[in-house]
């Protein structure tokens, strides 16, 4: 078996260290694993793609076009950027939170959050849009998304290992200190899909 | 023991097991990440381990340091050995003692660079042999690997990583406890080491052979190994060099086509044996390698000179093209189009379902698109195109102080015609609207230069020249000495934020702390700027507007070259505890604050402008709000 995860954001998001934490939970699962993304000038601010595969067989590190299993998205308008990435059928897990750019602010793009929204939930099947950003406030802090979002993805019962094999590696991996937040922070991302 | 490793920390563990003994690097993405492992490493493994000014210096270094027997590392990416090449040429014909190893990271995409150039073609013109791994658990193996190897040749030895290695993670296997018996180093004195025309002539043909010995070793180097079908004999193979080979595996598989692949990790010198034994039970052969036909030529050559009546192909009649990164989905269509070219699969490529993005596939000229599939994206075929999404470049952060400095010089300049000129790091980012502060933009240290160059034919128009700390040292003295030796009348601004932002917060020699965390001299760039004779030389901090601009001011009217020195700490690593707040009260909405300065916190709100939380309260925006209604307050 094997599962393919598309991860979009803005540069700063987190979405590396999601990937990241995903890999880990893959390896410890005893899977083989890839991940990759542009690391350098994107990150200020810029779109940033990861792609995380694990399973058997594995070649390279890039998802086929209209590949993915999954589409974790940590943007709005990312997401929709990254649908064609997403295979027919795919889930795509996506956080409401709307990072406008620079460009937009300059009145030299639009940015048409409703649009993007309705557009969404109009051709995506499988879609579950999550408050990432007030579920992170409600565990306790702003920066807890990463958590919120793997929770989500968790609570869908699609990963090749379970919701609290993947919770230990993300506590594994964050400071003692905010062990009690991202615990909180991904119970709420696994209950916002219904994942219990 | 496994690892998550990332391509470059694998190379790292790599060159740990294959004990090396000093490391050299000059940042650049994506290689940078190599040696900020090793010095991560050094203490407990006993390395020694720098950040050299640029790759020139650092080449040199682990060249010193091969001379004495000592096995040396460099790493650098594809155009920074642009700079190493001096060294290089000669250092191929000298020859080294302990191996010596150059990561040169290559950036097809561009993803990270201003160029595609290919190092496999530059090993070959240096005539050193070069390896090129297609996962980071090979690029880890042929790091321990390329020691020795070096030392059996006396050559130093490239590796060559691409992006889709260097920012790869994978499980890797990892010995913590391999350890390397390092020969006690000591320099051996010989007319050997001391280049003369006379010995540049007898080196010369001892490097040529060099070259054959190098073919022989690859010819049973386990980086290159046959895949697929092992029929006696098959109508078409493909030969695939470094991280190409995955692609062409997994388009093969996916298109429920069993073909014999030759991977070649070790693409120059070319090993003659493996390639000859696939040509021989092949009809057509595909070569499949990014940017360069640097193996496609020497494949054709071997065929050739061994009189084989195989068709070639891949960039040299079109199938492939000689740019950008490939991936599944660009090989896929591209080995069904050859395939289907006359027939040779046997139908083999008929039928299957051709998943693929618009307008990347079917990249070969003059062939017919095979796949002819639309995009099966995850939504129905039937799926309206999405309403128009924003452009999402990259930009300075908020708080950036580069920012600040561009603005300064921008005002100071209003009205008169100045032209900016641009260098390599984050503050490239100042092209972008409203700044519009980079003109132009070469190469580490071209600024100045470049700056120089313009003022000989336009000397009535101020010449700014921008470059960053890192770069200041790398390679921008230089271009400062010149331009004060001929007077060039420009003016040089050092942005001088405390770090090498853009390839992840290295040290450099303006903070004195070296790779491995050590505190030494601090050099001081404006007095340094002194010393080289600029007779105008002035700091300021960017987050003090006002006092920039008249710095900025002053350095514009001064007649002879100038240096300001902007000084402030990179945001990305000081993490300020301030923000700024907007009074709604006191706010004209004339959007000033947004339209002048870019800042990715401050974007419009319905009433007046908003600001984000990733403010950094830099007071920027509060300095040029017309109304004080921006006010600093604590996060
Ligand atoms: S103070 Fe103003 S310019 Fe500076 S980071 Fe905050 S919003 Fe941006
Ligand atoms: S990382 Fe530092 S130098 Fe780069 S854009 Fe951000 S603040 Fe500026």
């Amino acid at each position: 078996m094997s599962l393919d995860i598309v991860i979009t954001g803005v540069g700063g998001q987190g979405n590396v260290l999601a990937s990241r934490i995903l890999a880990r939970a893959a390896m410890a699962a005893g899977l083989a694993v890839r991940t990759s993304e542009a690391i350098g000038m994107a990150q200020r601010e810029g779109v940033v793609t990861s792609q995380v595969r694990m399973g058997d067989p594995l070649w390279g590190a890039l998802i086929p076009s209209g590949g993915a299993d999954v589409l974790l998205g940590f943007e709005l308008a990312e997401t929709v950027r990254g649908l064609p990435r997403l295979k027919p059928g795919g889930v795509v897990v996506a956080s409401a939170a709307v990072i406008v750019p620079v460009t937009a602010a300059l009145g030299l793009a639009a940015y048409q959050e409703e649009d993007l929204r309705n557009y969404l939930r109009r051709n995506v099947e499988n879609l579950h849009l999550v408050d990432a950003g007030a579920l992170a406030e409600e565990a306790g802090h702003p920066r807890a998304v990463n958590t919120v979002m793997l929770g989500a993805l968790a609570g869908l019962s699609i990963m090749p290992f379970d919701a609290e094999h993947l919770l230990r590696t993300v506590l594994d991996i964050v400071p003692a200190k905010y062990r009690g937040i991202n615990s909180r922070a991904f119970e709420l991302g696994r209950r916002a899909v219904g994942g219990y | 023991m496994r690892m998550l490793l990332m391509g470059n920390g694998a190379i790292a563990r790599g060159a740990v097991e294959g004990g090396v003994q000093v490391a050299a690097g000059y940042p650049g993405t994506p290689s940078s990440e190599v040696l900020g492992t090793l010095a991560a490493l050094a203490p407990d493994k006993n390395i020694y381990v720098e950040w050299s000014v640029n790759e020139k210096a650092a080449l040199e270094v682990a060249a010193g340091a091969s001379y004495a027997g000592a096995r040396a590392m460099v790493t650098m990416k594809q155009v920074g050995l642009n700079v190493a090449a001096d060294p290089l040429m000669t250092l191929a014909y000298i020859g080294v003692k302990g191996g010596l190893v150059l990561v040169v990271a290559d950036d097809p995409g561009p993803h990270s660079s201003q160029n595609e150039q290919d190092t496999r073609k530059f090993a070959a013109f240096a005539k050193l042999p070069v390896l090129d791994p297609a996962t980071p658990a090979e690029a880890k193996e042929m790091a321990r690997q390329a020691f020795a190897l070096s030392e059996q040749l006396a050559l130093p030895v490239i590796l060559r990583p691409v992006t889709r290695v260097c920012h790869v993670c994978q499980d890797v296997a990892v010995d913590e406890n391999a350890a390397f018996a390092a020969p006690a180093g000591r320099f051996e004195k010989s007319p050997d080491w001391t280049i003369f025309p006379g010995l540049a002539a007898k080196k010369h043909v001892w490097l040529n052979r060099q070259q054959e010995a190098a073919r022989q070793l690859f010819n049973s180097s386990p980086f290159n190994a046959l895949y697929g079908s092992k029929d006696e004999l098959s109508p078409a193979g493909v030969i695939a060099c470094g991280v190409s080979f995955n692609y062409v595996q997994e388009a093969l598989q996916l298109s429920g086509i069993s073909l014999p692949v030759l991977k070649t990790g070790t693409p120059y010198p070319l090993p003659d044996e493996p390639v000859l034994a696939l040509l021989r039970r092949v009809d057509r052969v595909l070569v499949v390698e990014e940017l360069e036909p640097v193996v496609e030529e020497q494949v054709i050559r071997l065929a050739w000179r061994h009189g084989l009546p195989v068709r070639i192909s891949g960039k040299h009649d079109g199938f492939l093209p000689r740019e950008g990164e490939f991936s599944v989905d660009r090989v896929q269509p591209v080995l069904l189009a050859w395939l289907c070219a006359d027939g040779a699969a046997k139908g083999a490529a008929s039928g299957p379902e051709l998943p693929r993005k618009e307008g990347e596939a079917g990249v070969h000229r003059g062939q017919p698109d095979p796949a002819g599939v639309e995009a099966a994206a995850g939504i129905s075929a039937s799926t309206p195109e999405p309403p128009p999404l924003p452009v999402r470049p990259p930009v300075l952060c908020a708080g950036c102080p580069h920012r600040a400095s561009f603005y300064a010089f921008k005002k100071a300049a209003e009205g008169k015609d100045a032209v900016f000129t641009g260098d390599i790091g984050c503050y490239t980012l100042g092209n972008a609207p409203p700044l519009n502060t980079v003109d132009t933009c070469l190469c580490m240290g071209a600024s100045v230069n470049i700056a120089a160059g313009l003022y000989r034919v336009e000397p009535e128009r101020p010449h700014v020249a921008f470059l960053g700390d890192s770069t200041f040292f790398h390679t921008g003295l230089p271009g400062l000495i010149n331009a004060v030796y001929n007077n060039a009348r420009i003016v040089l601004v050092v942005l001088d934020n405390r770090t090498t932002a853009m390839t992840g917060h290295q040290p450099h020699p303006g903070l004195g702390r070296t790779a491995m965390g050590v505190q030494g001299k601090e050099l001081d760039i404006a007095r340094l700027a002194a010393a080289c004779g600029v007779e105008f030389v002035r700091r300021a901090d960017p987050y003090d507007l006002e006092a920039a601009i008249n710095v900025a001011a002053e350095a514009l009217a001064f007649p002879g070259p100038a240096v300001v020195v902007m000084r402030r700490e990179c945001v990305a690593v000081t993490k300020s505890t301030s923000r700024c707040l907007i009074d709604p009260e006191k706010c004209l909405n004339c959007r000033l604050c947004i339209e002048e300065l870019g800042c990715p916190a401050i974007f419009p709100g319905p009433e007046h402008p908003e600001i984000k939380g990733q403010c950094n309260g830099c007071g920027l925006c509060a300095q040029v709000c017309p109304a004080g209604a921006l006010e600093e307050a604590v996060k």
